[in-house]
């Protein structure tokens, strides 16, 4: 995969939409257009790793793009609609940055981690050195989101979503011993983050983990 | 030669697998394993003062690459004539420190017993280290080996588990600075041999960088002034070979660091000041380490502080011998530098004799308080015997070392006029004062010590149970005075076999006019005959004698000796009354009232009964450092300034820690950003 080549240019192409719909999710306001966003990246994330391991000739990478892309495209949207359904907030606005500020920021982190990868990585290759680049990115936007939203669920998003350029990352680099495993439990360890984060959330909000029977906040738990 | 190294690592490794193995030994609870680790610890000893003096005698041997160590730098073993003169300290005084733990210490804790081989093995390795990082990792052992044996003493008695903690923390202070100080010597190329880093030696800022952090790094291992607030603390909890060990070696290691930093690896074309922080802080320590002894009550406490006196001198040496180099007058330098070297050497033997006497007499009449002593001269006259003898060096009185390197010094202080600089030379005075100054306090400590101890009547019933130790102690202690009268009289051929030590220190292969017979810093310059004033001395002491016993018409009476004011006994007190003695705070008060007022903040309170009371007057009297709460206290300020921000994160959200994180990581990645953009 050299440098001008076609498959060069999708797999740029690839990367630079994951990094897209991360600045999608910085400055997103209503929840479950956020959810649709993390769901489309999770499938451009998908289709990335599939391009590379198609690529590398490496077909464990093509079985990890197909479990990334069952887990972050499909199941995680839809538990998460539901899970907004259930709390009632399919109609929830939550005011992030803001569009400018959020482009100027994220645009800034961009630039720093382009600074820092190239000069790092003069001699690699060239596609794994953008592709670092991207990568960096998106896990800088996904701790910039996590850290200007409020609300539980954008929280996670952002987490899940930094996890996607640790992952892009992983799976970038031909010759990465582990890619799978590592991609895996990577993934593992978010979910489990994201979930202990809500339950720690909604004992906070909610007063209880009884999604059930939602009790206003001040209320104390039987 | 290939054979003294591979021999130097296996005496190593031997060391080292004692110590892990001496907690098992000792559990066994059988009293020939438990001085299974002693005896091999004999053996490793005796090997390595084998190595030193071969080394010596012969010349250096070959250094020794070890195949393990981290990627980025290979440690390395080499021994030159500097490293093997305090190995052979190490080796003679570990020796006996193992021999008095074999007889002694048989059946002390798995804890304890582990301390010394540890302590061996770390001093051994920052003694024969060739780069940096084995240095430090010798450091390392030697700051565990202090803490582990007292780490967890009994719940009910805190106090030795504080000592050992602040020993501790001093430890690692110690270490964080001198190895800020050898990264700063390696700067960016990395190789941390010290062939390398004496290719490059510091300049400019670095220069002043690398002797602060040197100075605060080694002043805190060994106890120089202000540092020093660690050691008579800890020193009466450990136990005696251990105490014997850190009492008279570690220090001396923690100046050959230093030496090894400052003067042989930092050492050429520096100014004028840069032995100026080592003679102040030398001077000072001896006075402060001498004052300090004439006034505690504890004879390990007294010996301790003794020992910070004589280190100060020997850091007031080194000091001097590198401002004299950076003058051009070589030849001084190398007397400065003979005279530190021949004062450790000889220091660390009778510090090691006479703290091993302090273990011997707390093990056989129950106690080290002076207060509780006394008449043990009847009790056990060879001990007595050797403690006068290594009491006499360290009160400097010749024949003995201790007057060898003290007349070396002096001879080197009062010739460094030449030097011209007026700053300089007003220094060299007040150090000359500060020299006799400790070196009188230092004798009247030693004074008070043997004969509160030795003379006079049993203080305390416990005291009449005494006895004289077994043959090999008692051989061990006359071994160990007669070296201490043996470097006195010959310091001539020492400083020979100490000449490569001297150019690696000095740069000059050392003064020309040495003898077996004498010693002198010039041809002009006053001489040392130490054979001829021990032939003197030895000829009116027995002329003496003789004229006592043979011509004198009376016959022998023995008399009361050092009993001022004891009454004779009433019928109720067998012993008589102890009280009528002079009391170790009563010996002390001369001093307490000039001088340790000021500098130990010393405070009396007497108590007069009112006029038809019949109570005794009282007079109660207690002295504290004032420089150790004065360096604590703005430390734990801080730190409770540090847990108090450290509490208000408790309540931040997640956001805000994220926010933490992510700005941290932004600053973290700025920095790399500006770095890989200007390399």
């Amino acid at each position: 995969m050299n440098a001008g080549g076609w498959p060069y240019d999708v797999a740029h192409m690839l990367g630079g939409g994951v990094l897209l719909f991360s600045f999608v999710l910085l400055y997103q306001r209503r929840l479950v257009a956020l959810v649709s966003g993390f769901a489309t990246q999770g499938a451009l994330l998908a289709l990335a790793i599939a391009w590379q391991g198609f690529f590398q000739d490496a077909p464990l990478l093509v079985a990890t793009a197909v479990i990334s892309g069952a887990v972050k495209a499909v199941v995680i949207p839809l538990a998460l609609r539901r899970l907004l359904r259930h709390l009632g907030l399919q109609r929830e606005l939550e005011p992030g940055l803001g569009v400018g500020p959020s482009l100027v920021a994220g645009v800034g982190l961009v630039t720093l981690a382009i600074l820092v990868v190239l000069p790092a990585t003069a001699g690699a290759a060239p596609l794994a050195r953008e592709d670092l680049a991207i990568s960096l990115s998106v896990v800088l936007l996904g701790m910039l989101m996590m850290i200007t939203r409020r609300h539980a669920i954008s929280q996670g998003i952002g987490l899940l979503s930094l996890q996607n350029g640790l992952v892009l990352a992983a799976t970038g680099m031909p010759g990465l011993p582990l890619v799978v495993e590592l991609s895996t439990v990577i993934l593992v360890g978010a979910l489990v983050a994201v979930a202990g984060f809500f339950a720690l959330r909604l004992r906070q909000d909610l007063g209880a983990l009884d999604l059930s029977r939602p009790r206003p906040p001040g209320e104390a738990p039987e | 030669m290939t054979l003294p190294p591979a021999l130097l690592l296996g005496l190593l490794l031997l060391a080292a697998l004692l110590a892990v193995a001496a907690p098992f030994l000792a559990a066994a609870a059988r009293p020939r394993l438990g001085r299974l680790v002693p005896a091999a610890c004999i053996l490793a000893a005796l090997g390595l003062a084998g190595c030193a003096a071969s080394a010596l005698a012969l010349g250096a041997p070959e250094p020794l690459l070890l195949p393990f160590g981290p990627p980025w730098g290979p440690m390395s073993l080499a021994l030159d004539g500097l490293s093997a003169w305090f190995l052979l300290l190490l080796g003679l005084s570990g020796a006996a420190c193992a021999l008095f733990a074999a007889l002694r210490e048989a059946a002390a804790p798995p804890r304890q017993a582990a301390g010394l081989p540890l302590l061996l093995a770390g001093l051994a390795l920052t003694l024969l280290a060739a780069d940096g990082f084995s240095l430090l990792l010798g450091l390392g052992l030697t700051a565990l080996a202090l803490w582990l044996p007292l780490a967890a003493g009994e719940a009910e008695d805190a106090a030795p588990r504080l000592a050992a903690g602040l020993a501790l923390g001093f430890s690692l202070f110690s270490l964080a600075c001198l190895a800020t100080a050898i990264g700063l010597l390696a700067g960016t190329a990395g190789d941390l041999s010290f062939a390398a880093l004496r290719a490059a030696p510091p300049q400019g800022w670095q220069a002043a960088a690398v002797m602060a952090l040197v100075m605060l790094g080694a002043g805190a291992g060994a106890g120089l002034l202000p540092l020093h607030g660690w050691l008579p603390l800890l020193q009466p909890h450990l136990p005696a070979s251990t105490g014997a060990l850190l009492s008279a070696v570690v220090g001396k290691v923690f100046l050959y660091v230093a030496a090894r930093l400052l003067l042989d690896i930092g050492g050429p074309a520096q100014p004028l000041g840069w032995g100026v922080p080592l003679l102040a802080a030398g001077a000072a320590t001896a006075v402060f380490g001498a004052l300090r002894a004439t006034q505690e009550g504890d004879a390990r406490s007294i010996l301790a502080c003794a020992g910070l006196g004589h280190l100060g001198l020997v850091a007031l040496a080194f000091g001097l011998s590198a401002s004299l180099r950076a003058a051009d007058l070589g030849a001084l330098a190398a007397l400065a530098a003979g005279a530190g070297l021949l004062h450790a050497l000889g220091h660390g033997l009778f510090q090691t004799l006479l703290t091993l006497v302090v273990g011997e007499i707390q093990h056989s009449a129950g106690s080290r308080r002076l207060d509780r002593l006394g008449g043990l001269i009847h009790a056990m006259p060879a001990v007595a015997l050797a403690a006068i003898a290594g009491c006499a060096a360290a009160a400097a009185l010749p024949p003995m070392a201790g007057f060898a390197g003290n007349w070396l010094l002096l001879q080197a202080l009062l010739a460094a006029w030449r030097v011209g600089e007026l700053g300089f030379q007003v220094l060299v005075a007040a150090a000359v004062a500060s020299v006799g100054v400790a070196a009188s306090l230092g004798a009247l400590a030693m004074l008070r010590f043997w004969a509160l101890a030795f003379l006079g009547r049993p203080r305390a019933p416990r005291t009449l149970g005494a006895q004289e130790p077994p043959r090999a102690l008692r051989f061990l202690f006359l071994a160990l005075a007669g070296a201490a009268g043996g470097i006195g009289i010959l310091p001539g051929p020492l400083l020979q076999l100490a000449t490569p030590a001297l150019s690696l220190v000095s740069g000059h292969a050392g003064p020309a006019e040495i003898s077996v017979w004498s010693v002198s810093a010039a041809a002009a310059a006053s001489d040392y005959r130490p054979l001829g004033i021990a032939l003197l001395l030895a000829v009116a002491f027995l002329g003496l004698v003789a004229l006592l016993r043979q011509i004198s018409p009376r016959a022998t009476v023995r008399g009361p000796a050092w009993d001022g004011g004891f009454a004779a006994p009433p019928p109720h007190l067998p012993f008589g009354e102890p009280l009528t003695q002079p009391s170790a705070l009563g010996f002390a008060q001369p001093l307490r009232r000039m001088l340790a007022r000021r500098l130990l903040a010393a405070r009396e309170d007497i108590t007069l009964p009112p006029p038809g009371d019949t109570g005794p007057a009282r007079l109660q009297s207690h002295f504290h450092d004032p420089l150790l709460p004065a360096l604590l206290a703005p430390l734990l300020r801080a730190r409770a300034a540090c847990a108090d921000q450290a509490e208000r994160l408790r309540d931040l959200s997640i956001r805000h820690l994220l926010g933490m994180v992510f700005f941290l990581i932004l600053a973290l990645l700025g920095v790399l950003a500006w770095w890989g953009g200007g390399a």
